[in-house]
C-alpha cells in the first residue's frame, strides 16, 4: 500500500483523487466507494459492512469474556449506538453454526420519560416503536420504567463477591464443552426428526411448532418482567402508579443542577438494569457506548472527580457488581461510523428526548464536555481516538491504597471503590480544610492540625450557621440521615452530586435503608474494633 | 443586603470565596488563604528547617502572592527558611523587562535577595531573536523549555535546596486535562505531584497547588500587592488555550470542578505494562533527559545551525549525529528549515 502511494509523483493530486465520488473501494478495488472512514480510506458498501461486523466479532473474540450459552442482556435506549449493537448481535446469531455467536441475548429498555418532561401518551408512542423493533429481533425483552426505582431492593447496592465456581473452567474448555453438547443435541434432534418423518410430519411444520414455542417463551418472560417488578397498576397499563411518577419528578426537581441530575439518573438507570439482569438471570450486560461517547465520558468523569474509577466506568469490562459484568462492545466504533452503518443498512432507531435535550452548551458538565470534544475533534481529528487510547493505559489507583485498610468499602451509589481515604496532602483533604476554615470556629482552635475525614461543613450545616466539629472517632449520633453521615458513605464524585440535592428524603427507599444498614454496621464494627484481628491475607473478599 | 462573614460572624463579608462559596470578611479570607497554604506545606512536608528556598518570581500575580505568603508563613510558623527570589529574563521587550521591574520592587518590599538569570547569558539568544527566526507559531516551545532549565541553572548557581513556583490549582487542572487530551501518559502521571524532580535535579514544589486562581487574584487585590498583569506579547500556547477555556467553563458550571479534576488526576494510575520513557541525562549538558540530547540542547542546536524546526516535533533519529556535531543531509536540512509565518 505504502509503495503504491509513493509511485504517485504529485502527492497533492493524489489527495484530491482520494476524495472523488467515482472512486473505487480501497479494499476490494471493485465496488464503488460509498463511505470514507479514517483519513481517506474509501470503502464500498459491502467492504464497509464486513469491516464493521468484523470489528464487533473481533472485540468479543479477543476479550473472551462471554462464555458460550451465557445469557446476555443488551441495554437498549433506542439511540444509534445501542440499536447498531442489537443489529450486530442479530447478525452474529444469524450466521451458520461455525461462526454463530454462542450466547443468548435479551433486551432491556429503561423508560425515563417521567423526568424528561414527557406525557403518558408520548411515552406510550415511543414504547410502541421500540417494541416493534424488539419484537422483530425475536429476543426476549423487558421494558422497565424509571418509576420502578421505588420498588428496588436494598441488595442492589451490595456488590456480590463473584463466586469463582461459576466459571471456574477456562474459556477454551467452556467452548469445547458447549460445542460437544450442541453436537449431541443436534444428533438428538436428527434422530427425533427421522422418527417424526415416519409419522409424516413435514419439516416446515416442525419449524413452525418450534417458532411457536419460542414466541410463547418470549411472551412468558415478558409477563414475568411485569409481575416481578410491579404489582398490578390501577389502569392496568403501566406497572407503576401516578404517585410514583410524581415522586420521581419531585426527586429530580429537588436536584439543583443539571450535572447532578444527569449523574443521579445514570445511577438509577444502572440500578434498574442491574436489577433486571439479576432477576432474569442474565450474567452479562452489554452497553452501547461508542468511542466518541466514551471520550466524552472520560473527560466528563475527570471533571466530576471520578478519576479513580475511570477504568471501570469506561473500560471494556466492568466488574463492580461482582456477579454481573458490564461489557462495552461498541467502544471501538466512532459515532460517525455507526451513523453511516445505520443509514446504509437501514438500522431502525428511535429518538427519545433525554434530560439535556435542547439544553444549552453550558447547562451541565456533560453537555459542555460533549460540545468541547466535538469542537476539538473538528480542529484536531485525532482527539477522540487519543483520549480513548489514553484511557486504555489507565488502572484504578485507589484499589491498592485501600486494600491495606480494614474494609474496602464501596460507594453507596456508584458501587465503585471509595476514593476518599486518601493521604493528607490531597485535593480532597485540601477541600475539606478550605470548607472548615471558611466556617465559624472558636479562636483557640485556630491552628487546625488535622481535619477529620468527616467534615460537616456542607451546605446544610452552613445554613444553620454553625459547624459542629466532630473529630474522627467521636461518637456518631444515632439519629440518622443527616447529610453529613450520608456523605461519608459516598465516593468523591457522588458526594458532589448529593450536595446538589435539596433533601435526601426524596431518594428511593432502598438507598436510604441501605445507608442506614451500613451506618449501623460501621457502628457495630467500631464497638467491637478492639477484638478484631487484622486479616491475615489481603486476598480477602471485598465484602 | 449586607451578609455577615460566615467565619467570624462579626464583620460584614466582602467577598464570596470562589472555592467554597462561603462569604468572608477580608481578614478571615486572608487567614483562611494563608492557613490553607500552610496546611499544604506541612501535610506534604515541602520544606525542612534551615533550607534555602528559591522562589520562581516572574512578577505576575501567582509568584507575587507566593513570595508574600511564604514570607508571612515563614515568620508566623518559624519554618526557618532562607528565601531567595529567582527570576528568568527571557528577553522579551515590552513584557519581561516591565515585569522584572515589578520583581525588583518586590525585592525591596519583602526584603528578599534576588537573582536574575537571562536567556542571553545562558543560551546566547533572547526570545526576541528566537521569534525572529522561528516565527510566532512554535516560539512557546522554546521559551517553556529554556525557562525550565534556566530556573534550574539559576537555582544551582545560588545553591538552593528547593525551588518553588507559583502554579495554582487552575494551572494543575489545566495540565491534567491537556495531558489527557494529548495522550501524554508520562506527564499525566507526574503533573499532579506537588514535588517533582527528586533525582539529580533540584526538587521543585508548588505550595499554591490547591489555591484557586481567582482566590489568588482576590488575595493580591485586597492585600494591594504590587504585581504585573500583562499577557506575553507573543501568542500564548494554542493547545493549552483550549484546555484553559474548557476549565473556565467547567468552573462557571460547578466551581468545585477544578478540585475535582485535580482529585481525578491524583487518583489516576497507569497500568504497569505501559511503556514509560526512561529518565537519563543529556549527552551534552548533563541535564535530565529521556533522549540522548535534552530538548533545550536540541532547540539550541537547531537555532545555531539555522534549522529552527529541529526541536519541533520528533527527530530522535538525528540525535546521535547532532551529538557528534556531524552535518545533516541536504534533504533533512530542507525539511527543518522551512518556517511558515
Amino acid at each position: 500500500m505504502c509503495q503504491v502511494e509513493e509511485d504517485y509523483k504529485d502527492e497533492a493530486l493524489q489527495r484530491t483523487a482520494a476524495l472523488s465520488v467515482g472512486q473505487k473501494c480501497m479494499k476490494c478495488k471493485e465496488g464503488c466507494a460509498v463511505v470514507v472512514i479514517r483519513v481517506g480510506d474509501a470503502f464500498c458498501k459491502s467492504c464497509f459492512r464486513d469491516y464493521f461486523v468484523h470489528k464487533f466479532r473481533a472485540m468479543l473474540g479477543k476479550t473472551r469474556l462471554i462464555f458460550p450459552g451465557e445469557k446476555v442482556l443488551l441495554a437498549l435506549s433506542g439511540g444509534s449506538t445501542s440499536s447498531s449493537m442489537l443489529c450486530q448481535v442479530q447478525e452474529g446469531l444469524s450466521r451458520e453454526a461455525s461462526k454463530k455467536l454462542r450466547f443468548s441475548p435479551g433486551i432491556v429498555h429503561i423508560d425515563e420519560g417521567a423526568v424528561c418532561g414527557r406525557s403518558a401518551e408520548e411515552r406510550q408512542e415511543t414504547l410502541m416503536q421500540l417494541e416493534a423493533i424488539f419484537q422483530a429481533s425475536g429476543f426476549p425483552y423487558h421494558i422497565v420504567y424509571l418509576e420502578e426505582v421505588f420498588k428496588l431492593p436494598n441488595s442492589i447496592l451490595q456488590s456480590v463477591s463473584s463466586s469463582p465456581t461459576s466459571h471456574g473452567q477456562n474459556y477454551k474448555e467452556a467452548v469445547d464443552d458447549f460445542l460437544q453438547k450442541q453436537r449431541e443435541a443436534l444428533i438428538d434432534v436428527e434422530q427425533r426428526l427421522t422418527v417424526e418423518d415416519e409419522r409424516n410430519v413435514t419439516h416446515s411444520e416442525q419449524i413452525e411448532a418450534k417458532f411457536d414455542q419460542l414466541s410463547t417463551s418470549t411472551a412468558v418472560s415478558e409477563e414475568n418482567s411485569a409481575t416481578i417488578l410491579s404489582e398490578t397498576s390501577p389502569s392496568g397499563k403501566w406497572p407503576f402508579t401516578l404517585e410514583q411518577t410524581e415522586a420521581v419528578k419531585e426527586l429530580f426537581s429537588s436536584v439543583k443542577t443539571l450535572t447532578a441530575k444527569e449523574e443521579l439518573l445514570q445511577t438509577l438507570r444502572h440500578h434498574l438494569i442491574l436489577h433486571t439482569a439479576r432477576n432474569k438471570e442474565y450474567s452479562k450486560i452489554m452497553m452501547g457506548d461508542s468511542c466518541t461517547r466514551l471520550a466524552v465520558k472520560l473527560l466528563t468523569n475527570i471533571s466530576l472527580g471520578r478519576g479513580a474509577s475511570l477504568a471501570v466506568d469506561t473500560g471494556f469490562s466492568d466488574n463492580r457488581y461482582g456477579d454481573i459484568m458490564i461489557l462495552r462492545p461498541m467502544r471501538e466504533y466512532s459515532s460517525k461510523e455507526i451513523a453511516f452503518y445505520n443509514k446504509l443498512f437501514e438500522v431502525p432507531t428511535v429518538f427519545t428526548p433525554a434530560l439535556d435535550t435542547k439544553a444549552s452548551d453550558k447547562a451541565s458538565i456533560h453537555r459542555l464536555t460533549e460540545s468541547f470534544v466535538n469542537k476539538l475533534q473538528t480542529d484536531f481529528p485525532s482527539t477522540v481516538s487519543t483520549v480513548y487510547r489514553t484511557s486504555e493505559k489507565l488502572n484504578t489507583a485507589c484499589s491498592d491504597i485501600n486494600s491495606g485498610v480494614e474494609q474496602t468499602d464501596k460507594c453507596l451509589l456508584c458501587l465503585c471503590i471509595m476514593d476518599t481515604k486518601v493521604e493528607e496532602a490531597s485535593a480532597f483533604q485540601a477541600t475539606l480544610i478550605s470548607e472548615k476554615l471558611s466556617c465559624k470556629q472558636s479562636p483557640d482552635q485556630m491552628p487546625v492540625n488535622k481535619v477529620s475525614e468527616q467534615s460537616c461543613c456542607d451546605n446544610q450545616a452552613e445554613e444553620k450557621g454553625k459547624c459542629c466539629s466532630t473529630n474522627s472517632g467521636a461518637c456518631h449520633p444515632p439519629v440518622s440521615n443527616t447529610t453529613t453521615d450520608f456523605l461519608t458513605l459516598l465516593c468523591y464524585s457522588c458526594r458532589l452530586t448529593v450536595k446538589d440535592m435539596v433533601s435526601l428524603s426524596l431518594l428511593p427507599q432502598y438507598v436510604l435503608s441501605e445507608a442506614e444498614r451500613r451506618k449501623r454496621r460501621a457502628q457495630v464494627r467500631e464497638q467491637i474494633q478492639e477484638f478484631l484481628l487484622p486479616p491475615e491475607d489481603e486476598s480477602d473478599e471485598n465484602y | 443586603m449586607p451578609i455577615p462573614c460566615s467565619s467570624c460572624e462579626k464583620k460584614l463579608a466582602v467577598l464570596k470565596r470562589p472555592k467554597t462559596g462561603h462569604s468572608l470578611c477580608k481578614d478571615c479570607f486572608f487567614w483562611a488563604f494563608e492557613e490553607e497554604t500552610h496546611q499544604t506545606i506541612t501535610s506534604a512536608k515541602l520544606f525542612h528547617q534551615g533550607e534555602t528556598v528559591g522562589i520562581g518570581a516572574s512578577g505576575g500575580k501567582d509568584s507575587t502572592v507566593l513570595a508574600h505568603v511564604l514570607k508571612v508563613l515563614n515568620e508566623r510558623y518559624h519554618y526557618g527558611l532562607n528565601l531567595i527570589l529567582l527570576s528568568v529574563d527571557e528577553g522579551i521587550t515590552g513584557y519581561r523587562d516591565d515585569s522584572l521591574e515589578t520583581v525588583k520592587r518586590n525585592q525591596q518590599q519583602y526584603d528578599l535577595p534576588l537573582k536574575i538569570v537571562s536567556y542571553e547569558e545562558l543560551y546566547g539568544w533572547t526570545m526576541d531573536q528566537i521569534v525572529k527566526k522561528v516565527g510566532l507559531k512554535n516560539n512557546c516551545t522554546f521559551c517553556g523549555v529554556f525557562r525550565r532549565q534556566a530556573l534550574d541553572r539559576g537555582a544551582m548557581m545560588l545553591r538552593v535546596d528547593k525551588v518553588c513556583t507559583g502554579h495554582n490549582a487552575d494551572d494543575i487542572a489545566e495540565t491534567v486535562l491537556m495531558n489527557f487530551l494529548r495522550g501524554d501518559i508520562a506527564r499525566l502521571r507526574r503533573c499532579t505531584a506537588i514535588t517533582t524532580g527528586s533525582e539529580g535535579a533540584i526538587p521543585r514544589c508548588k505550595p499554591l497547588k490547591y489555591a484557586y486562581e481567582k482566590e489568588i487574584v482576590l488575595y493580591a487585590y485586597f492585600k494591594k500587592l504590587d504585581y504585573f498583569s500583562t499577557e506575553c506579547v507573543y501568542s500564548p500556547n494554542a493547545y493549552r488555550g483550549y484546555a484553559r477555556a474548557f476549565l473556565k467553563d467547567l468552573e462557571s458550571i460547578r466551581p468545585s470542578a477544578i478540585m475535582a479534576v485535580i482529585h481525578s488526576g491524583e487518583n489516576l494510575s497507569v497500568k504497569e505494562d505501559v511503556k514509560m520513557p526512561v529518565q537519563g541525562t543529556c549527552g551534552r549538558c548533563g541535564y535530565i533527559s529521556s533522549q540522548g540530547l535534552c530538548k533545550a540542547c536540541v532547540l539550541l542546536e537547531g537555532l545555531n545551525r539555522g534549522l529552527p524546526k529541529l526541536g519541533i516535533g520528533k527527530h530522535h533519529k538525528l540525535h546521535s549525529r547532532l551529538l557528534r556535531d556531524q552535518p545533516l543531509t541536504e534533504r533533512e536540512e530542507k525539511k527543518l528549515k522551512s518556517v511558515d509565518f
